[in-house]
C-alpha cells in the first residue's frame, strides 16, 4: 500500500453464545452446520403470530462477562430494540437487538503484534442480539430456509476504527477469540460460523482526520482470510485512489481460493432500520451487585497470565503465550507450579513432551487422568537422579494411559536408576576385565571406545544405571590403565 | 403536512408493500391529513418528559437457560406455502 | 327455562344444579348461530363439531363429580386469539388458512376451566378498526339494527353475546376494541390492566397496548370470565405476577362512599346529546346509591388520539413484518423473491396498509423524533393524568363512545372520523388503568349506550363492583334485541 495513505479498519465480530437454549425461547442451541434443518425451532423462533420473547438469563450473564473482560463501561439500564428489515432468514421481520443502550461501551483491548509491539484497540460497544436462520441456494433455482439458528444468542463486539493493517486485525481478532474461549462463552469455531468477523476498511490521506469511503468484508472463515482479505482490500482501494478513482461503498466477499475480494452488494442508500424499543421486553437493569459479582467471577485473562509468566515465572514470551493460549492448559500449568514444580522445567515438559503425547492420543489436557501434581512428582524423580530422562518420558506416556502415579510405574517396571557407585564400579571393572581386546585398542589410541564401554555397562544394567555416573567411572578406570 | 409522492413510494418500499398508483395517491393524501392531526402534539412542551415505551413498569424479566421441546418438524412446516427437503422453500435469494 | 336466554353465570349455576347439560346449551347456541348468524355475521369459524365433543366431555366430567369455573359453558373467541387446530385469521386474507399449533394463553385458561369453544368471531383485520367493516371476510351487523355496525374491532364477539349466540366471549382491546363494541351492542365488556391477561398467542397489533378482555351480558358474567383468563404467564414478559382476586365475590353492590370522578374533558362538543344525557343519568344513579361524585380533569385527553395513532401504527408496522408468505399464510408469486413478498403483503386490506405506512413513516430516519419520539413523551403525560386523578378518586365515570352505533358504510372513507369513535376509550390504553363499558340506556332509535367506568392499575374488582351496583339498579341487560332469522 502506498505510503501516502493510512488504513482505517474497524472490526465487527459476531459471536454466538454457548447457552443451552436460545436467546428468547427454550429451543436447544444446536450445531447449525450438522443438525437436521428445522428441528430446533418453535413458534417463537419461527416468528409465528402472537408469540413472545423472554430473555435468557445466562445469555445476559455471558454478555456481561465479555463486556467486563474487554474493559467496557457497563450500562446499568439496558433496553432491547427492534431492528426492522426484511430478509427471509429473519422470521419476525425485525431482529431483537440493543441499539441506544448496549450492555457495554468504551472498552479496549491491548494487542501484541508479531514484532512485539503492543497496540491498544478501542471497543466501541458490546451488545446482545439474536441470530438469524440460514439460507441454502438450490442449483435448480430457489432457496431453502432453515431456522435452527434463528434466535441463537449473539454478541456483537464492535471495535473503534483503530486497526491499521491485516496483521493487526488478525492479532485483535485472535485475542478476542481467545478471551471468548477463556470466558467459556464461545467455542471459537470459525468454520462453523459461531464466530464471524467483518472488517470495515477504508483509506485516508496520512495525517487526515476525515474517514474515506469504506467497504465491508464478509465470508471470512479464518484468521488467515481476515489478514489476507484486509490487506487485499487495502491494496485494492489504494490502487483505485491512485488511479484517481473513488471507492464505492459496498459489501465485498472474500474468495478463499482465488484469494481476492469481490463486490457483493452496493449500498444504494443508507439502511433505515427504524429502531424502536421492543415493547414485548421490559428494560433490563444490571445493578451494582450483579456487576460486582460477575467481575469477581472473571477468570485470570490470557494477557494477565502471559505477563505473570514472563514477569514472575521467568518464562520467555513465546513460552508464556503458548501456555496461556488455552485456558485449560494455562490452568493445568498454574496448578503444577502451585504443586511446587519449577516453572521453566514444567513449561518445557508441557509444551514439548506432554503436548506431543496429547497429540498422539488426540486428547485434551483437561481430559487426562494425570493431575498436574503427578507431573511435578515425576520431574522430582528425575531431579533426584532416581530416573533418567528417557525413562521419565516413557513413564509420562504410561501415566497418560493408565493414570497411575509415577513412583508406582517406576517401581513396577524396575526403572529405578542405579546410582550406587560401589555397585557400578564393580560392574565397570568387570566389563573392562572381560574385554581385553577393546582395552588394548583403547590404550592404543582408539579413545572413542570409551563410549563403547559405557554402552556395555548400561546394557548390563538394562539401562537403569545413571549414565553420568557410569561415564565418569569408565573414564576414571580406563585412565588408571594407561594413557588415554 | 407536505408528503410527496417520493416519500410515499419510499415508505411503501421500506414496508415491502406493492401499492398501485391509485393507492399511493390515496395514502399520500390520507397520511398527510393524519400527520397534520398529529401535529397538535407540537402544542405540548415535552422537554424533560420521559418517554413511555411500556404501559406498566416491570424490569428484569428473565428465564433460566433451560431447554424446552421444539416443534415436530412437520408442525413447523405445516402452514408454509412451499417446502422442500424439510425446509421452507422460497424463490432464489441472490447470492450474497 | 329458555336455555338460550340464560346469562353465563346463570347457565353455569344451572349446570352445577344439574338442571341442564352442556350438550343442550351448546346445541342451543349452534342452532341459534345457524338460524341467526347469516344475518349478523358474528362468527368467522364455527367449531360446532369440536364444541359438541367438548360439551359431551364436560357433561361426563360433571357426571363424574367434577366441576370447573366454566365447566360446560359455551363461549366464543375473537379470531385474533390463536386456537390450536382451529383456523385463526385475525380477519385478514394474509392468514387465510392458518392453523396455529398452539392456543393463546387466554384460550388455554378457558379450556382448563372447562369452557366449550363455539368458534372464532369476526374482527377488523388485525383488530384495526372500530366497526368490523375492516374484516377481510365480511362485516358483522349490530343485532339491534342490522343496518348499523356492532363497533369494533371485537364486533363479532360483542354481537354474538348480544344476540345470544354465545354465553360469553373474549375480545382484545388495543384502543377501545372491547369497550366500544360492548357499548354499541348493549353488553358488558372489560379491558383489564395491561399485563393482567397474558398476550401469549394473541396475534399482535400494538404490543404495548394490546390486552385481552371479556364480554358478558352481565357484569357478573364478565367477572367470571376475567377470573379465568387473568393471571401471570411466564411466557409473556409483560404479564403481571399479581395475584388474581375473586372478582365475582367482589360484587357486593355496595358503592357507598365510592369516589367517582367525572372528567370534564369527556363531555365534549360533538357527542350525541342522548349519549351525554344517559351517561349523566347513570352517574346520578351511582350518586343515588351512595357514591360521591367529584369532577376531575384528565387534561391531556385531547392528545390521546394523535399519540395513539402514532404509537399503535409504529408498533404494528413491525408486528406485521412477519407476514411475508414464507412460514405461514398464502403466497402471491411475484417476479422475484422480494417482489413476492411485496405482492403477498398486498393481501393486507386498506386500513392495515394505511397503518403500516403511517407507522413506517413515524419510525423512519429523520421523523422518529418528530413523531414517534414525541408520541412516547406525550404518552407519559396521558398516563400521568390518570395516575393523578386516581389520587383523589376511586373510579372514573365517562361515556364509552361519543355516539351510538353508526351506519354500515358511513365512515369507511374517512379514517379520521372512524378514529374518533375511540376518542374516549383509547387514552386508557396509553396508561396503566383498566376500564369497562356497561349498558346505561338507549337512544331514541333504541340503540344501546354505554357507561365507561375506569379504574386504577389492577383495580378491576372495583370497577366491576361499581358497574354491578349500577346494573342491579338499572338492569338494561334484561332488554334483548330481536334478531330476524332471515334478512
Amino acid at each position: 500500500m502506498a505510503e501516502q495513505y493510512e488504513a482505517v479498519i474497524g472490526l465487527e465480530i459476531h459471536a454466538e453464545l454457548l447457552t443451552e437454549s436460545k436467546m428468547f425461547c427454550g429451543c436447544r442451541v444446536v450445531d447449525s452446520v450438522a443438525a437436521t434443518p428445522n428441528t430446533a425451532v418453535c413458534p417463537v423462533c419461527l416468528g409465528m403470530p402472537g408469540m413472545l420473547p423472554v430473555i435468557n438469563r445466562r445469555a445476559v450473564e455471558f454478555a456481561l462477562r465479555v463486556a467486563l473482560a474487554l474493559g467496557c463501561d457497563i450500562q446499568p439500564h439496558n433496553i432491547f430494540a427492534r431492528k426492522n428489515y426484511f430478509y427471509p432468514d429473519l422470521p419476525k421481520g425485525y431482529q431483537i437487538s440493543q441499539y441506544e443502550l448496549p450492555i457495554g461501551r468504551h472498552g479496549h483491548l491491548d494487542v501484541t503484534l508479531p514484532g512485539g509491539e503492543t497496540r491498544r484497540i478501542g471497543i466501541r460497544r458490546v451488545h446482545m442480539e439474536e441470530d438469524t436462520g440460514k439460507l441454502t441456494h438450490l442449483e435448480r433455482g430457489g432457496s431453502l430456509v432453515d431456522y435452527n439458528r434463528s434466535g441463537v444468542p449473539l454478541l456483537e463486539i464492535v471495535s473503534e476504527p483503530d486497526i491499521r493493517s491485516g496483521e493487526e486485525a488478525r492479532a485483535y481478532a485472535t485475542r478476542i477469540r481467545q478471551i471468548l474461549r477463556y470466558l467459556g462463552v464461545n467455542s471459537g469455531d470459525m468454520e462453523k460460523g459461531v464466530l464471524r468477523i467483518e472488517p470495515n476498511i477504508s483509506l485516508r490521506p496520512r495525517g487526515s482526520q476525515a474517514f474515506g469511503t469504506r467497504t465491508e468484508l464478509k465470508n471470512l472463515n479464518s484468521f488467515r482470510a481476515l489478514a489476507e482479505g484486509t490487506d487485499y482490500e487495502l491494496a485494492r482501494q489504494a490502487a483505485v485512489l491512485d488511479a484517481g478513482g473513488q471507492v464505492t461503498q459496498e459489501t465485498r466477499g472474500w474468495h478463499d481460493t482465488r484469494r481476492e475480494t469481490f463486490s457483493q452488494r452496493a449500498k444504494e442508500e443508507a439502511e433505515d432500520y427504524r429502531y424502536f424499543a421492543e415493547p414485548d421486553l421490559p428494560p433490563l437493569t444490571l445493578d451494582d451487585n450483579w456487576i460486582v459479582t460477575a467481575r469477581a467471577a472473571l477468570p485470570e485473562l490470557p494477557q494477565a497470565k502471559e505477563a505473570r509468566y514472563t514477569g514472575q515465572l521467568g518464562l520467555s514470551p513465546g513460552e508464556a503465550a503458548a501456555l496461556a493460549d488455552d485456558r485449560a492448559v494455562a490452568e493445568w500449568f498454574d496448578a503444577a507450579v502451585a504443586a511446587g514444580g519449577a516453572p521453566k522445567t514444567l513449561a518445557n515438559w508441557i509444551l514439548n513432551d506432554l503436548f506431543r503425547l496429547l497429540n498422539e492420543r488426540g486428547r485434551r489436557i483437561d481430559d487426562i487422568p494425570v493431575a498436574p501434581a503427578a507431573l511435578v512428582a515425576l520431574l522430582d524423580l528425575v531431579a533426584q537422579g532416581a530416573l533418567n530422562l528417557n525413562s521419565a518420558r516413557d513413564v509420562l506416556a504410561e501415566m497418560l494411559d493408565s493414570g497411575r502415579a509415577p513412583a508406582d510405574i517406576v517401581a513396577a517396571r524396575g526403572l529405578t536408576q542405579i546410582s550406587d557407585e560401589a555397585a557400578l564400579l564393580a560392574l565397570v571393572e568387570q566389563t573392562i576385565a572381560d574385554n581385553p581386546d577393546a582395552l588394548a585398542n583403547y590404550l592404543g589410541g582408539k579413545t572413542a571406545l570409551l563410549g563403547w564401554f559405557v554402552g556395555q555397562v548400561m546394557r548390563a544394567t538394562r539401562g537403569q544405571a545413571n549414565p553420568a555416573v557410569v561415564n565418569r567411572l569408565v573414564a576414571e578406570r580406563l585412565a588408571a590403565r594407561g594413557p588415554g | 403536512m407536505n408528503l410527496t409522492h417520493t416519500d410515499v413510494t419510499h415508505i411503501a418500499r421500506l414496508a415491502r408493500l406493492a401499492l398501485t398508483e391509485e393507492e399511493l395517491a390515496h395514502y399520500q393524501e390520507q397520511l398527510a391529513a393524519i400527520l397534520d392531526y398529529a401535529a397538535r402534539l407540537n402544542e405540548l412542551d415535552l422537554s424533560g418528559v420521559a418517554p413511555s415505551a411500556h404501559a406498566v413498569a416491570r424490569q428484569n424479566v428473565l428465564r433460566d437457560d433451560i431447554v424446552t421441546p421444539s416443534l415436530p418438524r412437520d408442525d413447523a412446516l405445516f402452514n408454509a406455502a412451499a417446502t422442500a427437503e424439510g425446509q421452507f422453500l422460497i424463490q432464489a435469494v441472490l447470492e450474497e | 327455562m329458555d336455555i338460550a336466554t340464560l346469562t353465563l353465570t346463570e347457565l353455569r349455576d344451572a349446570l352445577r344444579r344439574g338442571d341442564t347439560t352442556s350438550v343442550a346449551a351448546t346445541q342451543a347456541m349452534i342452532d341459534r348461530i345457524v338460524a341467526y348468524d347469516n344475518a349478523i355475521g358474528s362468527y368467522l369459524t364455527l367449531a360446532d363439531e369440536s364444541a359438541l365433543e367438548q360439551a359431551a366431555a364436560a357433561d361426563r366430567r360433571r357426571a363424574a363429580g367434577e366441576d370447573g369455573p366454566l365447566l360446560g359453558v359455551p363461549v366464543a373467541v375473537k379470531d385474533i386469539l390463536c386456537t390450536a387446530g382451529i383456523p385463526t385469521t385475525a380477519g385478514s386474507k394474509i392468514l387465510d388458512g392458518f392453523i396455529p399449533p398452539y392456543d393463546a394463553h387466554a384460550v388455554e385458561r378457558l379450556i382448563a376451566a372447562g369452557a366449550v369453544i363455539l368458534g372464532k368471531t369476526n374482527t377488523d383485520e388485525f383488530a384495526m378498526g372500530s366497526s368490523t367493516e375492516n374484516s377481510a371476510y365480511f362485516t358483522t351487523r349490530n343485532p339491534w339494527d342490522l343496518e348499523r355496525v356492532p363497533g369494533g374491532s371485537s364486533g363479532g364477539s360483542a354481537a354474538a353475546v348480544a344476540a345470544g349466540l354465545a354465553y360469553g366471549a373474549l375480545g382484545t382491546d388495543t384502543g377501545g376494541s372491547v369497550r366500544q363494541p360492548a357499548s354499541f351492542c348493549g353488553v358488558v365488556g372489560l379491558r383489564p390492566t395491561y399485563g393482567r391477561v397474558s398476550r401469549w398467542g394473541v396475534v399482535a397489533f400494538a404490543s404495548s397496548l394490546d390486552q385481552v378482555g371479556p364480554f358478558g351480558r352481565t357484569v357478573a358474567d364478565c367477572a367470571a370470565l376475567l377470573g379465568v383468563i387473568a393471571g401471570h404467564d411466564p411466557r409473556d414478559s409483560t404479564s403481571l405476577p399479581a395475584p388474581v382476586p375473586d372478582y365475582e365475590a367482589a360484587l357486593t353492590g355496595d358503592v357507598r362512599g365510592l369516589r367517582v370522578g367525572v372528567p370534564r374533558e369527556y363531555f365534549i362538543e360533538g357527542m350525541e346529546p342522548e349519549v351525554e344525557a344517559a351517561v349523566r343519568a347513570a352517574i346520578e344513579q351511582l350518586a343515588a346509591l351512595g357514591a360521591e361524585i367529584v369532577e376531575v380533569s384528565l387534561p391531556h385527553t385531547h392528545y390521546g388520539l394523535p399519540v395513539y395513532y402514532l404509537i399503535a401504527p409504529a408498533e404494528a408496522s413491525a408486528n406485521l413484518a412477519r407476514y411475508d408468505g414464507t412460514r405461514f399464510g398464502p403466497r402471491v408469486a411475484g417476479a422475484d423473491m422480494i417482489d413476492t413478498v411485496r405482492q403477498t403483503r398486498a393481501l393486507f386490506g386498506p386500513e392495515v396498509k394505511r397503518r403500516i405506512m403511517l407507522g413506517t413513516y413515524a419510525l423512519s430516519a429523520g421523523y422518529y423524533d418528530e413523531y414517534y419520539g414525541r408520541a412516547l413523551r406525550a404518552r407519559t403525560l396521558i398516563a400521568d393524568d390518570f395516575r393523578r386523578a386516581f389520587e383523589s378518586v376511586d373510579v372514573i365515570a365517562a361515556p364509552t363512545s361519543p355516539t351510538t352505533a353508526f351506519r354500515v358504510g358511513e365512515r369507511v372513507d374517512d379514517p379520521l372520523s372512524m378514529y374518533l369513535a375511540d376518542v374516549f376509550t383509547l387514552p386508557l390504553n396509553l396508561s396503566a388503568a383498566c376500564g369497562l363499558s356497561v349498558p346505561c340506556g338507549v337512544d331514541s332509535g333504541g340503540l344501546p349506550i354505554g357507561l365507561q367506568l375506569i379504574g386504577d392499575t389492577l383495580q378491576e374488582a372495583r370497577i366491576l363492583n361499581a358497574a354491578y351496583a349500577y346494573e342491579t339498579a338499572r338492569p338494561w341487560h334484561r332488554r334483548l334485541p330481536v334478531v330476524p332469522a332471515e334478512v
